[in-house]
């Protein structure tokens, strides 16, 4: 147990209020319901003090002779109110500060720094992709004056500049707040950014020898406050304001940062980062923000199918299960494979191994997938749930080592029927000349490939955003991902197929609802007791500590 | 980097960055200096040597090129000149002394294009630029004309200045 | 060319400026030494560093670069035996408008800083100095570092100083051409390398997180010079040089119409605006009228010779009397100017006569604050250049009626809410000059625009 943090007195508006000692001035206001408008502040970042947005009245205690606070008729000191306004992002409360947060001096302020952002900047909304989203537009309404006042040219400044790869630079929209510049410094480690010129002429730029082409260039464009930085992927593509916001988790690597998906029409188009100071902060890598665009690919399979001849032919659900039963029913326990992915839900990965059971085998693994670690977000790990897939059993200590033995039985013929859950066998170094030896090979995903080709029985599945469960990040963390999109065509949750699949080889077994699966493992998981879907709440549930209260309780 | 600088210059360089000992950045403003006053500008290739010397990054060095108004990026004339724009020398007669600078160092105002900060003659040998307040307020109009400063020049003393700089 | 031999009018007090102009004086340590140089570190290194810090607090000496902060006072933020480094710069920046004084020093007197420097930065414990130069002086910059050269050759500067165990390097640092590294953090952030944008105080004072974040003195030429005086007679005896709380003498710099512009060195408060302009610099020329006087540097709020000013002053039996003084009687010291509603500053002194327009001088100001805005904060950064744009447009016909309460109200929207006091110095100039000369704004309204809302975005 950490030792208490002091609390310290801050009147705010006329209310006394307490909050810990070495909270920031502009977050005590926060915490009051104060909301202080802000362009360049950001918890995470180093504080510039540059936009004189958040200026605020502030005070100290009036201190008598005796170098003590003289104190009111309601036993609170009396504040001695500074004259000059002050910036509130900078500083810390300090025992017995006053603030105002919306005297004339203030909303005098505010109006001054509204009217100076957009003398020189242009007229915009109607092609910005900020609008609905823009602090200029939201604190115009709020704080700022109608009408402008401006006669004169405004001061032009480079437009449509393509920063970087998946950045693109409107420089007459930037308010200089230079919040990308210090994420880019602070965060990423990629000193990239800066100022050239100087007065009103500043401008932000990169040098010509460099792109912001860093894996995390997409954050600067989440936190430019105004429609400067724009993603290139997302530019024109969708207002705002029609986009419905499902919370997840990103599924291209290990950490399984906090992510919204930004859906209209069930169609993705685009991915921000969802803040959690136990996995991402309040960011996310580039590569995993744009990994949504398989899902609304033409070529998604949307309906089962089963092979006659050379081709495949789309068949009905009920007679691709029940070919599939069939097929595996024929075989002797280490004549059928399991190759399933760690990409999958740790209810998917649950019935899978209820599915290896069924079957007896004890020939199952999931394909690993390492790279190196970028030191920021992104893991070595490059699959989101391999602890997910070791606590279900589908893999062992060492995920992967048990694939060499199922491809060489593959290439020699003593297997005889695979079932590849959501992923390509050619990984196994297997050619098609290979998977045609097997007798059966049934397959499950969302995209075609050279394993679904060669399918005997395919069986259309769905895409991470299609999906509801739960998955275990790196560090053990269980969070959850929601459902953003209904899968194509016919195409079904991974985990319904894989439970009729199961139904197939051994009868009904009672399992309708996703929450069951659920209570299935936790009830059989001890790291995972007294869990339910809906206690992992948005900000997902450390397994270590869930356990630790577990021995605390018991 | 495509430059080699000559051994001296090096040199020197080295031995300013040792006067600041405990950040190499500080010396970014001195290194730009001994490489403009010996290349008479900065080109691109300087910006990046600068940068691999200081190890900093190239828009590092490129944000102090393009605030400081005394870098140039492009080559002034063999002579430069600067003329004070400010109060006093404005009352003292600096915008007229520009002007007449122009007339005789046959610097074409219109032929530099609108907005140009650095005017040039045709010929190359004279550059002119406005600066701001140049601390000599008493004594306007002041100049410097390259390292060489003037004090109190009368419009008609300009064509004897510009011979001593042929 | 005008003459350089420019001998002190009878009336000065040429204590900092002694060997400007001084007939046989050369700039080199062996002139300086023969004259009596050096000593005055000599007797420093006799007395603890303590000690120097309270004579200048006693002496009263505030800062002669622009805000007349106390240099003790400022001396006695930094706390000794701290863990980090303490720092030392002289401020050699001089660019403020109407300033020309340590351009002087600087070339013909530069051991007199330098001697300076080395006894502040014993006082203060700083081992490392710089002096910061404005690149507009670049033969300032070989004079300065001849006499650094200089003094270590005599074992003036470097290890083990004259056997006292302190040792000090100091270094010369060239600017390049930007106003706002006159600014003390500003000047911090060039020096470090960056584009000198201001530090905001809180946290970044600094004498507590300066170069480096380390404690750090910034101190002007000028003010750096007093210290060595103070160190020769002693805090007590400059104290009763000048005027209570502005003592000392200080280095006035006439420019604009009168007849004899240049540098004059006064006790602080003894001389009067009317003595400086009438007596000391001949007057206004034949047949003009004295208009307006901006006291300061262009900084400062401008003055109008029409407007009578209540100025309070204390009685020999300390009551306070007020009377009504022209502009003629206002006394040159900090407090005087301030209770007028201006700034003693930089000492700058620019005198316009009734041939100047003053809008076309304010427009003057706004061109010089627009260029030189490091462009950080919102309101400077987009108000210097909308003034300037607007009185631009006023001076070349295109005047609209709502124009001048457009710059009064755009100026009260920057100053108080800035980084750093660039605010207030770019907008105090339209503040007062549009308060003071109204009538000429107004007067300029009315062939463009018809004073309605912008149809403009």
């Amino acid at each position: 147990m950490s030792a208490p943090t002091e609390l310290l007195n801050v009147q705010i508006d006329g209310v006394w209020h307490q909050f810990p000692k070495g909270t920031r001035v502009i977050e005590a206001c926060a915490q009051a319901g104060k909301f202080v408008p802000h362009y360049c502040y950001h918890p995470k970042l180093t504080s510039p003090g540059n936009c004189r947005m958040c200026l605020i009245e502030m005070g100290m205690p009036k201190v008598g002779a005796d170098r003590k606070p003289e104190m009111g008729a309601d036993g609170r000191p009396l504040i001695n109110w500074i004259p000059r306004p002050q910036i509130s992002c900078a500083q810390d409360i300090a025992e017995g500060m006053g603030i105002r947060t919306d005297s004339p001096m203030v909303k005098d302020c505010r109006h001054g720094v509204m009217e100076f952002l957009l003398i020189n900047h242009p007229l915009d909304c109607p092609i910005c992709d900020q609008a609905g989203e823009c602090h200029l537009q939201e604190y115009s309404v709020e704080f700022g004056t109608s009408g402008s006042r401006f006669l004169e040219e405004k001061v032009k400044k480079p437009k449509r500049v393509e920063l970087g790869p998946r950045v693109t630079l409107d420089d007459e929209r930037c308010v200089l707040c230079s919040r990308c510049i210090r994420f880019m410094k602070e965060v990423a480690h990629d000193d990239v950014l800066g100022f050239v010129s100087r007065g009103s002429h500043t401008y932000l730029t990169a040098h010509p020898n460099r792109l912001l082409d860093s894996n995390y260039s997409l954050n600067t464009v989440d936190i430019c406050p105004v429609g400067a930085l724009t993603s290139s992927d997302f530019r024109f593509k969708m207002r705002v304001w029609f986009l419905k916001e499902t919370k997840s988790i990103c599924t291209s690597c290990g950490t399984g940062c906090n992510t919204i998906i930004g859906t209209r029409q069930n169609e993705i188009f685009r991915q921000t980062p969802r803040e959690n100071n136990a996995v991402n902060s309040d960011w996310m890598c580039d590569y995993g923000r744009l990994n949504f665009h398989h899902v609304n690919s033409p070529d998604r399979l949307k309906m089962p199918q089963v092979r006659e001849g050379q081709q495949l032919v789309d068949t009905s659900w009920n007679n691709a299960l029940v070919k599939a039963g069939e097929a595996l029913k024929q075989f002797q326990k280490d004549e059928v494979a399991v190759v399933a992915s760690a990409r999958m839900t740790n209810e998917e990965l649950w019935l899978t191994k209820k599915l290896i059971d069924s079957i007896g085998t004890s020939l199952h693994d999931i394909v690993p997938r390492f790279a190196e670690a970028d030191q920021i977000l992104m893991s070595a790990d490059r699959n989101p749930n391999t602890l997910g897939a070791q606590i279900t059993g589908v893999t062992g200590e060492k995920p992967g080592s048990g694939l060499k033995e199922i491809a060489d039985r593959i290439k020699s013929g003593t297997l005889k029927a695979v079932v590849a859950l959501g992923e390509d066998l050619t990984q196994l170094e297997l050619t098609a000349e290979d998977l045609n030896k097997l007798a059966a090979l049934i397959v499950m995903d969302i995209l075609p490939n050279e394993t679904t080709r060669s399918a005997s029985i395919l069986l259309p599945s769905s895409a991470f955003s299609e999906k509801r469960g739960s998955m275990i990040n790196v560090k053990g963390r269980l969070q959850r991902l929601n459902r953003a999109t209904q899968a194509p065509g016919t195409a079904r949750d991974d985990w319904e197929i894989i439970r009729d699949l199961i139904q197939q080889l051994t009868g009904s077994n009672g399992i309708y609802l996703i929450e069951d699966v659920f209570k299935q493992i936790t009830d059989s998981i001890p790291d995972m007791n007294s869990l339910s879907l809906s206690r992992i709440t948005d900000q997902g549930v450390s397994l270590a500590e869930n356990s630790e209260e577990a021995v605390e309780t018991v | 980097m495509k430059m080699e600088l000559p051994a001296e210059l090096e040199a020197r360089i080295d031995e300013v960055i040792t006067q600041y000992p405990v950040s190499k950045r500080s010396a970014a403003l001195p290194l730009l200096h001994l490489i403009q006053e010996h290349y008479g500008y900065l080109e691109d290739d300087a910006i990046t040597w600068i940068a691999a010397k200081l190890e900093l990054e190239p828009i590092n060095v490129l944000e102090l090129v393009t605030f400081y108004p005394m870098f140039r990026r492009e080559p002034g004339g063999k002579h430069h000149i600067r003329v004070c724009r400010t109060l006093s020398c404005a009352m003292a007669g600096g915008y007229e002394l520009l002007d007449t600078f122009c007339k005789h160092a046959a610097i074409d105002r219109q032929g530099n294009g609108h907005g140009a900060h650095l005017l040039k003659s045709k010929d190359g040998k004279y550059s002119i630029e406005f600066v701001e307040c140049l601390a000599s307020c008493g004594f306007g109009p002041v100049c410097l004309i390259n390292d060489d400063f003037y004090e109190a020049v009368a419009q008609d003393e300009v064509p004897q200045l510009l011979e001593k700089y042929p | 060319m005008a003459s350089t031999i420019r001998t002190p009018h009878p009336r000065e007090n040429r204590i900092i400026f002694r060997n400007i102009d001084r007939p046989g004086w050369t700039n080199d340590i062996d002139c300086y030494l023969q004259d009596g140089g050096y000593e005055d570190l000599k007797k420093a290194f006799s007395m603890q560093p303590g000690e120097i810090v309270n004579e200048v607090k006693i002496s009263g000496l505030r800062g002669r670069g622009g805000a007349g902060f106390p240099c003790g006072v400022k001396w006695g933020f930094i706390k000794p035996g701290g863990p980090k480094p303490t720092y030392l710069i002289c401020n050699a920046d001089e660019s403020e408008p109407g300033t020309f004084k340590d351009r002087y020093i600087i070339h013909q007197d530069p051991h007199q800083l330098v001697e300076g420097m080395i006894i502040s930065c014993f006082a203060v414990n700083a081992r490392l100095a710089y002096i910061y130069i404005r690149g507009e002086f670049p033969e300032g910059a070989k004079i300065l570092e001849r006499a650094l050269a200089e003094a270590r050759a005599h074992g003036f500067l470097g290890k083990n100083i004259l056997g006292s165990g302190f040792d000090l390097e100091i270094y010369v640092f060239r600017g390049a051409g930007a106003y706002i590294c006159g600014e003390e953090t500003g000047l911090i952030e060039s020096m470090e390398g960056k584009r000198p944008y201001p530090r905001i105080k809180p946290p970044y004072f600094p004498a507590v997180l300066g170069l480096y974040l380390c404690p750090t003195i910034v101190n002007n030429v000028e003010t750096l010079c007093n210290v060595k005086y103070i160190m020769r007679i002693g805090g007590a005896e400059y104290a009763k040089i000048g005027k209570p709380n502005n003592t000392g003498t200080r280095v006035l710099c006439v420019s604009g119409d009168v007849q004899r512009p240049g540098y004059y060195e006064f006790e602080v408060g003894r001389i009067t605006m009317g003595e400086l302009i009438y007596d000391i610099c001949g007057g206004l020329k034949p047949g003009r009228t004295l208009k307006a006087v901006i006291p300061g540097g262009s900084s400062a709020k401008v003055l109008s010779a029409r407007d009578r000013y209540k100025i309070k002053t204390k009685q020999a039996d300390g009551t306070m009397v007020e009377s009504e003084i022209g502009l003629e009687d206002v006394a040159l010291d900090f407090d005087t100017l301030a209770g007028v509603g201006s700034m003693a500053g930089s000492g700058g002194v620019i005198v316009m006569d009734d041939s100047r327009e003053m809008l076309w001088a304010l427009n003057n100001i706004n061109e010089f604050y627009a260029h030189e805005s490091c462009g950080q904060c919102t309101p400077c950064r987009e108000g210097s250049l909308w003034m300037k744009k607007i009185t631009e447009r006023m001076l070349h016909g295109g005047g609209s009626g709502q124009d001048t309460d457009t710059l009064k109200s755009v100026a009260d929207n920057i100053a108080g809410r800035t980084i750093c006091a660039f605010g207030e110095a770019c907008a105090w100039p339209t503040q007062s000059f549009v308060a003071k000369f109204r009538d000429e704004f107004a007067a300029t309204a009315g062939t463009k625009g018809n004073g309605n809302e912008s149809t403009n975005h």
